[in-house]
């Protein structure tokens, strides 16, 4: 498994000190196995990108670092309740408001001040104008944006998100980027799924490249890179999505 | 959980249409339900011919002048007549289908009573297009024809003693216009006795008189019992009616007990299981049970909200049918526990309909696809079926709470038993179907 030198930063330095581990993650369904022994780490304020084919294990893992399914084995080092998670679909309700749906969540994570919470996340996602709209009337990207401002409410420092741009047009995918990197940028440590290449290598300060429930690497985007230059063709692949695709065929998937 | 149910309570608010329709549509299925196990058909539309002439239509029987078309009037209670002149045009309107059937009664009839030779024959046809309603009207005219026969019986039965008792004492009598003294049994006897003194003792004319006067006494002595037997005739067998079980609970009351049941059924069925799974549809199922609420909760809550709505509705719907059905109000807390436990049930199984199908709309689906096959199992009455298939019936039907239910509102208004029993029935299915929708849940997880 190739390891990083470095990170390509698209936000503030992360701290080193990891604030989130899953250590050794083992997930059966029947006789497949869907994770097998992965272990992840992510820092204070450090953004990571899980990639890898469809049915490689990125959902799985998400969702035992979530607390939403339980590992078979292994370890997560923190409990749910300290790990915002976003789902990939938007998990709010149609028939509430924006500021319904936040001030519903957030007494249910039993926030000290929920209307301040409300308040805070309005100002954070830039919804405030659209408080008192049905969030079934919201276009897409601002519902993924209620969706991860409901993941935020509890003010956790790790946010997990599900392929969080998945059917967005790429004017909604632009506002929903613009509004995860001010989160990095403020400390919060966010781990996200994507099927999207370029959103990984853009975003991104390390991946972490599974594929049939196996982690075959993790380090900077760029790292990648000069892991297919040096193994498999000899010289360097045209774009980052090359160079995936190269060090996929070459881990032999 | 409280903020849960004020989430579910102002979705439901924002979703008139869909209140309305789930509080019209059980109570309008429920009253036509209602009034269609508690009222019998209409009145079937029957040509009636009548060729009798008007002058014939008053015979005498046993000295009195009775009226046969008076013994129409029943029948015309139970059918709706419609008047036509011949027996071809009533034929006419039944074949068009203007009718369900003809009654025709020939012009010979009331000869034919009077004469008392042979019976008076009236004929029926029907129209057969609409199976159910020709054997109502066949049923109906063959009842009050029967009706017809026995107060006719009882008028023949009367003459007939008047006759016996003139043969027995004696006395006046009227025929063609002229009075004649019939002497009778007993004055017979008298004078016999007399006679027979005046004859010489052990003589062969005297010992003949006495055998009469014997026979006169013996055949008065029967005659007098004559009265009570041809009584019996015009009713040789009448009906004693007891209710053995069910009491007596109105047809209106039942009727009642039905409506507000099938009412129950449908309205918590489905806001349980809408309710449930709205939380998977809008995919928050999952981020309610990482550490907000815990399953359970979520059940309850569910359960809860639709239990206490649908038993809010069915209790107002009681009050609104009050007005109309004679109900006994001092039972309301009985009400109360009825609707309240079925409503339990019916939530719990609402919630099971809801964890299997994830989606509102199957959810409702499939709570429409159980709801009417469960109310007309429940609806079976013994006997209507083979002994072994009703077993089967009763066994389907205690699984579910309908039965249950009913047998508790039923309890509830109309006294027919302890509430007890059907009440702890409904609590057990609370725990079964609750039990069985807490192991469905786990398919939200997939």
């Amino acid at each position: 498994m190739a390891e990083p030198s470095g990170s390509k930063g698209a936000t503030a330095q992360p701290d080193a000190t990891p604030v989130l581990e899953g250590r050794d993650l083992v997930k059966r369904y029947g006789d497949r196995e869907a994770l097998r022994g992965v272990s992840v780490s992510a820092s204070r304020g450090e953004l990571v990108a899980v990639i890898g084919p469809n049915g490689a294990g990125k959902t799985t893992l998400l969702s035992i670092l979530a607390g939403i399914q339980k590992s078979d084995e292994g370890s997560v080092s923190r409990a749910p309740a300290e790990i915002g998670w976003v789902p990939q679909q938007a998990a709010v309700y149609g028939k509430l408001t924006v500021a319904e749906n936040l001030e519903l969540f957030a007494r249910l994570e039993k926030v000290g001040d929920p209307r301040a919470a409300v308040d805070r996340m309005l100002d954070l996602t830039d919804l405030r104008s659209r408080a008192g709209d049905q969030v079934g009337q919201l276009s897409g990207g601002n519902r993924q944006r209620v969706n991860i401002a409901v993941g935020l409410l509890g003010g956790q420092p790790v946010l997990l998100l599900d392929e969080p741009s998945a059917a967005l047009d790429p004017r909604q995918r632009e506002r929903v980027w613009e509004f995860v990197l001010s989160l990095a940028e403020g400390g919060t440590t966010v781990i996200y799924s994507t099927h999207n290449i370029q959103e990984a290598e853009r975003h991104a300060q390390r991946v972490i490249v599974l594929a049939d429930g196996e982690l075959i690497f993790t380090g900077s985007p760029s790292g990648l890179e000069i892991a297919v230059e040096d193994g498999v063709t000899g010289g360097p692949p045209r774009d980052f999505e090359a160079a995936f695709v190269a060090f996929l065929r070459q881990q032999g998937h | 959980m409280r903020w849960l149910l004020l989430k579910d309570l102002r979705i439901l608010r924002r979703s008139p249409l869909l209140v309305s329709l789930l509080v019209l549509y059980p109570v309008v299925i429920a009253t036509l339900i209602g009034f269609a196990l508690s009222r019998g058909p209409e009145k079937p539309q029957v040509a009636f011919v009548n060729l009798v002439p008007e002058s014939a239509t008053q015979i005498e029987l046993g000295g009195e002048e009775v009226d046969v078309t008076r013994q129409a009037g029943p029948l015309f209670r139970a059918i709706d007549p419609v008047r036509v002149d011949t027996r071809e045009e009533a034929i006419a309107k039944v074949e068009d289908g203007e009718v369900l059937g003809a009654l025709v009664i020939p012009k010979d009839t009331t000869r034919k009573l009077q004469a008392g030779l042979g019976s008076a024959e009236v004929e029926v046809l029907y129209n057969a297009d609409d199976p159910v309603k020709s054997s109502y009207v066949r049923d109906t005219i063959k009842a009050q024809i029967q009706d017809a026969n026995n107060a006719l019986t009882k008028q023949l039965a009367k003459a007939a003693v008047e006759y016996l008792n003139l043969i027995g004492t004696g006395g006046r009598f009227e025929i063609f216009g002229r009075e004649l003294d019939v002497l009778g049994l007993r004055r017979a006897e008298q004078l016999l006795r007399g006679s027979a003194q005046e004859l010489p003792q052990r003589s062969a004319a005297r010992e003949d008189v006495e055998r009469v006067i014997m026979f006169a006494r013996l055949a008065r002595d029967n005659l007098d019992l004559s009265d009570e037997v041809l009584s019996s005739v015009g009713t040789p067998i009448s009906v004693k009616q007891t209710e053995l079980d069910g009491g007596a609970t109105p047809l209106s009351s039942f009727a009642v007990a039905i409506a507000v049941t099938v009412s129950l059924m449908f309205i918590t069925l489905l806001l349980a299981a809408g309710t449930l799974a709205l939380e998977r549809e809008e995919n928050a199922f999952l981020r309610l049970v990482r550490g907000l609420v815990s399953r359970t909760e979520l059940l309850l809550e569910k359960a809860g909200l639709a239990a206490v709505c649908s038993t809010a509705v069915c209790l107002v719907m009681l009050a609104g049918l009050g007005l109309f059905v004679d109900l006994r109000w001092e039972r309301f807390p009985l009400w109360v526990a009825g609707v309240g436990a079925g409503a339990l049930a019916f939530a719990a199984m609402g919630l099971a309909v809801g964890a299997l199908t994830k989606e509102v709309r199957a959810a409702s689906l499939l709570c429409v696809m159980l709801s009417l096959p469960l109310t007309f199992l429940a609806l079976v009455p013994s006997g209507s079926v083979s002994p072994l298939l009703f077993d089967v019936v009763r066994v389907v039907s205690a699984v579910f709470p309908f039965k249950p239910t009913l047998e508790a509102l039923d309890s509830a208004l109309n006294d027919t038993g302890d509430i007890t029993a059907p009440i702890l029935h409904l609590l057990a299915l609370f725990l079964a179907f609750g039990a069985a929708s807490r192991v469905a849940l786990r398919r939200f997880a997939g």
